[in-house]
């Protein structure tokens, strides 16, 4: 608990009921969307202006309390529990859109932004925001930002990062740093913008964005291609990008996730299938039915059992949707359901399908997989019980494998969740020691006193790689 | 915090083995379903569907919230105080959180668990005691009860004593809202549906499809009695010989709702052998609320051995009229015809009308479609789909009246986006929704005429007969 004079400090800050430190605001902040991870934090405050926040940082930069920034604490890598406690601040009431600006094709938006509503917001004025994590109905601009959030059309339309521009953002000493602007080139000094996207929330709290808009493909066409065997479909996937198209999305679902998908979207999905790519190529018309022409002969060759093409607009947006629940969905097969984000360059994903379902099989758990293949961005997703200590623990061998595979095979250990908590313990492995000791010096510039979401990204210690037997 | 482990045999248990030294904590950790609350993974999909959540913006106001704080305090990581019997009650119960929990965790048994192991352990004042045994315990299972209070709520409306009780100011002795509450009253009657039709058994019109039972709702057979005749009408043109079984009384969903799960019990038992030993087809409900308890008398006898398979086979009967009419009736005509022709229209000027769910029609029953479908089809009528339709209108059971600041909120809102569709009628499918409804018109008025209605009434004032 903060001490009550700097409780009243706050309060004078923000108003009385925007500072919290009630058992139930500590209790419903000490959790996001990570399994297994709980701690209680101190007090949650809910600042409404940059300046309120300036201040705030001000007082807990004099009492060295940590602060945990939160959108709606819906991230897969415990950013946002507040593992060595502190004041977990919400930015929920700061959501409103600061200014579309036609003329420059640039949307400025407050961090607590819905991003499902940013989208539909944007996309009402004709324009396009391609970042979509399957969250976006409930995630926040200022939480995809400091996660680097990708999603479906990752792979040809890029992630968060590409379309932040500009930045404000306050410092741990409460000082305001604004970086970049509404500029399509600036190269004064070092980019500090991208710099703070997918530094999860460890360098300062973002408080306003400048955000990238482009204008909406006027054609799209969605197909889905399903095959017997799941090697014959990652094949494919490296097939297509060899053969220099990219697809706006090209997801990989292994049967299963077509199962719990078609259970929970009641799509009538082939269930005898071993895998299935979900296909959409949007563009000019007469270029998508070129590519979806092309596209539909390489999965003929590639041995596909079967190959639709979604006839209305409505029947693709189902398939997209489904493919969104994916995760939650395998929740119902077991309470509790890990996922992880390993990636791999293109071409390796019909090796990394193939290491993943040995690896589980070793260790004798029920994985998943599904993903943007398109993009080598897998989710091997391993369906277990928390409260089952022998099963998490070879779970959490499986996983410490498929991090190392994904790394041998030329990858990285996440591709769009961020290292958090959960993967701290493994970026050495994808950074090295001279990449962990200039992140550390970055930290120290910003965080000096390690305030920031203390206990994330940086683990005490790294964990000791693991020997891959061959078999 | 107040707890220690006991160490067992079991490798691992589905429940924690702690023992509280809270006596509410101890009743949550045995009532509430473990596996339920593990089932959660906190991924915050219900977030945007949950009102309560959607009007504050904090967490603890969600279904995660009220999940993790469950969790909390049956892991013995909290004390249930105040706030948190607080947060339980705050919850509107419309279970909009379900359909888009990817994870199909069960959060209205979850809530109900909560509120049944609060009922154990009460610490309401001696008013609020009295009145929840008077209503719940006292009024409510019996029909014959209800039929008094319908005779003297008529009494009241008709016999120039609510003039008088204006004039001498006595409404002003209660709060706001119940005296907006108290204006929106319907009349009520003491004669039900069967007093009504003289009879248990209306026949079908034209050759029987088959025989269904009218399940006619405590407070729906004297607030809206003619809804429920209507109903019964409806049916028979449909094609059904409809029979109203005398011994059924209220469903027990204020009761299950507001955690007095043995006495809903009491009353599902009652129900399931009136409608077992009518040997009927189906079992109709025109009042989503009620429904979906119905519906979930399954779930509700799943441990009384006597009761299961009976419970099973009720739930598995019961259907919404809209979705009845729809799947299994005789096709109807509606027309352009009847009362609600807006006033001195041109022929070729269709009637705008809209429609808000019942959340536990739609959310629970599953029958959310079916009554668009309905109006879509009535002649000269131009169906407006409202905006969030889907979102509960603060009437939720007694919401309404035991969490006013909240429930005069959300409702405000709703009015909002219910003004915009400009339509002449608003129809929804629930006695709650409707008093909400006819409430919201009389506080937040519309610039045209605007009524509330019940989607039965609507239809068969239409039904070319």
């Amino acid at each position: 608990m903060v001490d009550q004079k700097v409780a009243a400090q706050l309060r004078a800050i923000v108003g009385e009921t925007y500072y919290r430190d009630d058992q139930e605001a500590l209790v419903t902040h000490s959790y996001d969307g990570t399994p297994m991870l709980q701690a209680l934090p101190d007090g949650v405050i809910y600042p409404e202006t940059t300046e309120q926040i300036s201040e705030i940082m001000k007082v807990l930069h004099q009492h060295r309390i940590p602060v945990i920034g939160r959108g709606s604490g819906s991230n897969l890598c415990g950013g946002t529990v507040p593992i060595h406690g502190g004041i977990v601040m919400v930015m929920h009431r700061m959501n409103r859109i600061l200014e579309v600006d036609l003329d420059n094709l640039t949307a400025t938006v407050q961090p607590g932004m819905i991003t499902a509503q940013f989208i539909s917001h944007i996309e009402g004025l004709g324009l396009f925001y391609p970042p979509d994590p399957s969250s976006m109905r409930i995630s926040t601009i200022g939480g995809n930002i400091a996660e680097c959030s990708g999603g479906l059309r990752g792979l040809k339309y890029g992630t968060t990062k590409d379309y932040v521009i500009g930045l404000e953002a306050v410092l741990a000493n409460g000082e305001i740093l604004r970086t970049g602007g509404k500029l399509m080139k600036d190269v004064a000094g070092y980019d500090l913008t991208k710099l703070l996207i997918g530094s999860e929330g460890t360098l300062a709290i973002i408080t306003e964005a400048t955000l990238k808009l482009i204008p909406p493909p006027r054609y799209k066409k969605t197909m889905l291609a399903m095959y017997k065997d799941i090697y014959d479909a990652a094949r494919t996937v490296s097939k297509i990008i060899e053969s220099r198209i990219i697809p706006s999305t090209l997801e990989i679902m292994d049967n299963p996730t077509i199962r719990v998908v078609d259970d929970f979207a009641k799509l009538g999905l082939p269930l005898d299938m071993e895998a299935i790519l979900l296909i959409e190529q949007d563009g000019e018309q007469e270029t998508v039915e070129r590519d979806i022409a092309l596209i539909r002969a390489l999965c003929e060759q590639e041995q596909a059992a079967q190959i639709a093409v979604a006839e209305s607009r409505e029947e693709a947006d189902k398939l997209l949707t489904a493919r969104r629940s994916a995760f939650t969905a395998l929740a119902r097969i077991s309470p509790t359901t890990i996922l992880e984000d390993a990636t791999v360059p293109r071409s390796k994903i019909a090796d990394m399908v193939l290491r993943i379902n040995q690896i589980a099989a070793k260790y004798n758990v029920h994985v998943a997989t599904f993903g943007h293949a398109g993009d080598g961005n897998l989710h091997p997703t391993i369906m277990t019980d928390a409260r089952n200590a022998e099963e998490i623990h070879r779970v959490e061998q499986a996983f410490e494998e498929i991090f190392a595979a994904a790394i041998e095979l030329g990858g990285t250990i996440t591709g769009e969740h961020g290292v958090g908590l959960v993967k701290a313990p493994y970026l050495e492995w994808k950074v090295g020691a001279a990449g962990m000791a200039m992140m550390r010096g970055i930290k120290q510039t910003f965080d000096p006193d390690n305030l920031m979401n203390p206990g994330k990204m940086f683990a005490k210690e790294t964990r000791k790689r693991v020997v891959i037997e061959r078999g | 915090m107040g707890s220690h482990t006991v160490h067992t045999e079991k490798e691992w248990s589905n429940k924690p083995q702690l023992q509280h030294n809270n006596p509410l904590a101890n009743t949550l950790l045995q009532k509430l379903d473990y596996d339920q609350l593990t089932n959660c993974m906190r991924c915050g999909f219900c977030l945007p569907a949950c009102p309560t959540f959607q009007e504050t913006g904090v967490e603890a106001e969600s279904p995660r919230g009220r999940i993790a704080l469950m969790k909390a305090v049956a892991d013995g990581v909290m004390q249930p105080d105040q706030a948190f019997r607080n947060q339980m009650d705050h919850c509107l119960g419309c279970r909009a959180c379900e359909p888009v929990c990817p994870a199909d965790v069960k959060y209205g048994q979850l809530i109900e668990q909560a509120r049944d192991a609060i009922e154990d352990h009460p610490e309401h004042g001696w008013v609020v005691t009295q009145l929840r045994k008077l209503f719940l315990r006292g009024i409510f299972p019996k029909q014959s009860r209800m039929k008094l209070l319908g005779r003297l709520l008529g009494f009241y409306q008709r016999s120039g004593l609510k003039p008088l009780t204006y004039r001498l100011g006595i409404m002003k002795l209660f709060p706001k809202h119940m005296r907006e509450m108290e204006r929106i009253l319907p009349d009520a009657s003491h004669k039900g549906v069967i007093e009504r039709l003289n009879t248990t058994v209306y026949p079908a019109k034209g050759p029987a499809l088959g025989r269904v039972g009218l399940f006619r709702g405590c407070l729906m057979d004297v607030l809206f009695t003619e809804t429920n005749v209507n109903t019964v009408k409806l049916l028979a043109e449909a094609g059904y010989e409809v029979f109203i079984p005398e011994a059924q009384n209220c469903c027990g969903a204020l009761h299950a709702h507001s955690g007095e799960m043995d006495l809903a019990r009491q009353l599902a038992r009652k129900n399931i052998k009136a409608f077992k030993e009518a040997k009927v087809d189906y079992i109709i409900s025109n009042a989503g609320g009620c429904g979906a308890i119905l519906k979930e008398y399954d779930h509700l006898m799943h441990e009384d051995e006597q009761y299961k398979n009976d419970g099973s086979w009720f739930a598995e009967h019961v259907m919404d009229i809209n979705e009845f009419i729809v799947k299994k009736g005789r096709s109807l005509r509606f027309i352009e015809s009847g009362p609600n022709k807006p006033d001195g229209a041109a022929n070729d000027q269709s009637l705008r009308v809209t429609w808000q769910d019942s959340c536990h029609l739609r959310n629970v029953m599953k029958a959310g479609s079916a009554p668009r479908e309905l109006l879509r089809q009535v002649d000269g009528v131009t169906f407006v789909e409202l905006q969030d339709a889907d979102r509960c209108c603060g009437s939720a059971g007694i919401y309404n009246v035991t969490q006013p600041v909240m429930a005069g909120q959300i409702l405000e809102h709703k009015m909002e986006h219910v003004n915009r569709t400009q339509s002449r009628l608003l129809l929804s499918g629930n006695p709650g929704c409707l008093m909400q409804m006819k409430l919201g018109i009389e506080l937040h008025k519309p610039d045209e005429k605007m009524e509330a209605m019940h989607i039965v009434d609507f239809l068969y004032s239409r039904l070319a007969k």
